[in-house]
């Protein structure tokens, strides 16, 4: 029975064999191709990807384009995919990545071509915020084009359950936070602050830290070798603490989207999340300013915790012309404004017309904030700031902390999750 | 194949013996004892050939990684002996998912045994649509560990009282709010709660296993027990269940492996947090999120260790009986 099976599966594996080999074989023959691989295989993501490829078709009438997108888990099957590609010498014409640290091991194990030239050639060292091209140049060299901007630090707020509790506005500092969830605990029945499953969580440290430290203390966190056993650092960690205090026990069983729409239901008074949340509340048919406002979250006013969705050029991508034509396509004013509108996002460059994203009052407003030059701060959590093990690290260290609530050990083991980079 | 012309080649390198008449007399003879063994060879040699490359060959190569240093995809990696199996248990991540492993699988094996024993001694007394129920209880093996963690996720929901939903929503509705619990989400024995899941979905193989074992031992052996003046309580104590060793030991091992490699089920309930977290779901996270092929494969290996534990015992077992009835 054994035996049959595996010459069954053996059979298989010859006809997968020859049939890669076609494959193989038909590809380069061609040529007139570009493969483009991405998460992108749902929502809004989906509609902005297949704008921009119908874009790309229409200006590349002779192009091929191949969308080599892998659904599932928000990068993490893609990217499983994707270094088995990129280990056995297949890789695609271009592939996406956050921007940032989260590339350095792509970086260093040489899967990546710099793309200074392009920078040059494109002029976008003028079109993006200086200090966006500085926080993901990585040994004096860009590797990537960073096609759209979402902001961590927003802090998402129930205007009734703020009324009810008597807080007239979002607070605008840490201090001023706690005061409000103690309000909240006291005068209602709502959830002070929601938060989710264990990655929400550290989610939260990355803006509690900004808040705390501001940009520059923020920013020196992930200098290489930077102490984390700081006063600054323990007294960061000790709101962190205090704030956990006011969150739903049920959390660890919830992930962001139950979190956020507790707040849009009244179920909660705040929760600090990613601005992807905006575009959730527009699913739930859910009103800003009347079931939900925003605010940049306490202490964070004038900084952008920024992530980024961006695409690379890999060394010896098999049709290196035509993926460049989608790097300018990407990196361009007419790309971005096609592509960010429906995404739910921002354009990295700060050209943008605004007209395209009046539609949203959310983006239309963080627009505007992002064009007025703020502060920015890579979010650590979406792989700007920090490797993928340095990252590891810390959410094990969170993990932990939820587990036994020492705030001592989680700092004790943030500062060696930092020292051992 | 060259094993066929082995017994010609023999008498080549023995002159002394080789008188011309002789020849094709042995040559005939090795050809017919080959025909006895040969064919069968032929035909298990690509399963053996398969499983020597995909199974025993991957379980080497995964040592040799385990006991390198290579903890980056890049970097060439050099033997450093058993290092990375002591450092495991230096950190705090590693005996927390080997603890929460053990409490998954004492609760699992156990309420699974326990569970698929009692059906199978209930349906073996005989109740009126035996058929109905053997196919209600076996139903949940059809179900993928994935789907049971999505429903089990929303059932074994741990919110308080105020805004219970699930199991939580029962009890309060039923006025048991002192069982309203945190299930899964609980600091210490929350991977107990985990294993109910497993425990539904399995329990009906368990029994199928059970009530084979029960009609298996033949009648004649109850009656003479029954007229010596047995209970029908004693006929199962000290009758059937003796004669059911076999069924629980394979029961265990079936169950054993199965739970120290859980982790669908864990990924459909949890996610990646470190509450839930077992050897299986870390081993994933360095492997494909950290990329650290030296530390995920010194995790696969105390994997392959454990689950070893479980199955070398039962293979001796097996070779033995078979070797003890004349197979």
């Amino acid at each position: 029975m054994r035996a049959r099976r595996w010459s069954v599966a053996a059979g298989a594996l010859g006809l997968v064999l020859m049939a890669s080999a076609c494959g193989d074989g038909g590809d380069g023959g061609g040529g007139e191709q570009v493969e483009v691989f991405s998460w992108w295989t749902g929502g809004g993501e989906e509609a902005g990807l297949n704008a921009l490829i119908e874009q790309y078709e229409e200006d590349n009438p002779d192009v091929e384009f191949v969308n080599a997108a892998v659904a599932g888990g928000s990068g993490t099957n893609a990217q499983a995919v994707l270094e088995g590609r990129l280990q056995s010498q297949d890789p695609p014409d271009s592939f996406q990545g956050h921007a940032g640290a989260e590339l350095q091991d792509y970086i260093e194990a040489g899967y990546l071509a710099p793309l200074d030239d392009f920078f040059d050639e494109q002029g976008l060292h003028d079109a993006l915020p200086d200090q966006l091209v500085e926080q993901i140049t990585y040994d004096g060299s860009v590797y990537s084009v960073p096609v759209n901007i979402h902001r961590s630090n927003v802090m998402w707020s129930n205007p009734t359950v703020l009324e009810e509790a008597g807080v007239d506005a979002p607070p605008e500092t840490l201090d001023e936070l706690l005061e409000a969830l103690e309000a909240v605990s006291e005068e209602t029945d709502a959830i002070p602050m929601a938060v989710g499953a264990q990655w929400t969580v550290s989610h939260l440290l990355e803006s509690v830290l900004l808040g705390s430290l501001g940009p520059e203390g923020y920013n020196e966190l992930w200098e290489p070798g930077a102490s984390w056993d700081t006063p600054e650092v323990a007294d960061a960690l000790g709101t962190f603490e205090e704030i956990m205090e006011y969150t739903q026990e049920e959390s660890a069983a919830e992930d962001w989207q139950e979190a956020a729409r507790r707040v849009s239901d009244g179920e909660a008074a705040f929760n600090i999340m990613g601005d992807w949340a905006a575009g959730y509340f527009d699913e739930l048919g859910a009103l800003p300013g009347e079931d939900y406002d925003w605010s940049a979250s306490p202490g964070t006013d004038g900084t952008y915790m920024w992530l980024s969705d961006s695409f690379t050029l890999p060394e010896g991508a098999p049709n290196e012309e035509a993926a460049m034509t989608w790097l300018e396509l990407v990196a361009s004013q007419e790309g971005q404004d096609t592509f960010n509108p429906l995404k739910g996002s921002i354009p990295a460059r700060e050209d943008a017309d605004p007209a395209r994203y009046a539609d949203s009052p959310y983006l239309e407003s963080t627009l505007e904030e992002w064009q007025s030059g703020p502060e920015l701060a890579g979010s650590f959590w979406h792989g700007v700031t920090v490797g993928n093990r340095w990252k590891n690290d810390i959410d094990t260290a969170v993990g932990l902390y939820l587990g036994d609530g020492d705030t001592e050990a989680l700092n004790a083991a943030l500062n060696e999750a930092a020292q051992s980079e | 194949m060259s094993n066929s012309h082995n017994p010609s080649g023999v008498a080549h390198r023995d002159p002394g013996r080789t008188t011309a008449p002789a020849r094709p007399n042995r040559f005939r003879r090795a050809l017919n004892r080959a025909r006895t063994w040969l064919p069968g060879l032929l035909l298990v040699s690509p399963s053996i050939l398969l499983i020597g490359v995909f199974v025993y060959g991957m379980i080497g190569w995964n040592t040799r990684l385990a006991l390198s240093d290579k903890h980056a995809p890049v970097q060439d990696g050099d033997f450093v002996g058993l290092v990375n199996f002591v450092a495991l248990w230096q950190e705090a991540r590693w005996p927390a998912a080997v603890g929460n492993a053990i409490v998954f699988t004492v609760v699992f094996v156990g309420g699974a045994l326990f569970m698929g024993w009692l059906l199978g001694l209930l349906l073996d007394k005989g109740v009126r649509g035996e058929a109905v129920f053997r196919t209600l209880f076996l139903a949940p093996m059809a179900v993928s560990f994935i789907a049971t963690g999505v429903v089990w996720r929303w059932l074994m929901n741990p919110a308080p009282a105020e805004r219970a939903t699930g199991l939580n929503a029962l009890f309060v509705h039923f006025n048991l709010d002192f069982l309203v619990n945190d299930w899964w989400t609980a600091p210490d024995l929350g991977m107990a709660a985990m294993a109910l899941p497993a425990i539904w979905q399995l329990a009906g193989y368990i029994m199928a296993l059970f009530l084979a074992g029960f009609r298996g031992v033949p009648e004649d052996l109850r009656e003479a027990a029954r007229v010596d003046g047995c209970s029908e309580w004693g006929v199962y104590r000290h009758v059937v269940m003796p004669q059911l060793r076999p069924v629980l030991l394979s029961a265990i091992i079936i169950l054993g492996h199965m739970s120290l490699k859980v982790f669908d089920l864990i990924i459909a309930i949890a996610g990646q947090q470190i509450i839930a977290d077992v050897p299986a779901v870390y081993m994933w996270a360095m492997v494909f999120e950290v990329r650290d092929p030296a530390k995920g494969a010194t995790i696969a290996s105390y994997l392959l260790f454990a689950v070893a534990v479980f199955v070398i015992p039962y293979l001796v077992w097996t070779v033995r009986k078979e070797r003890s009835e004349g197979r």
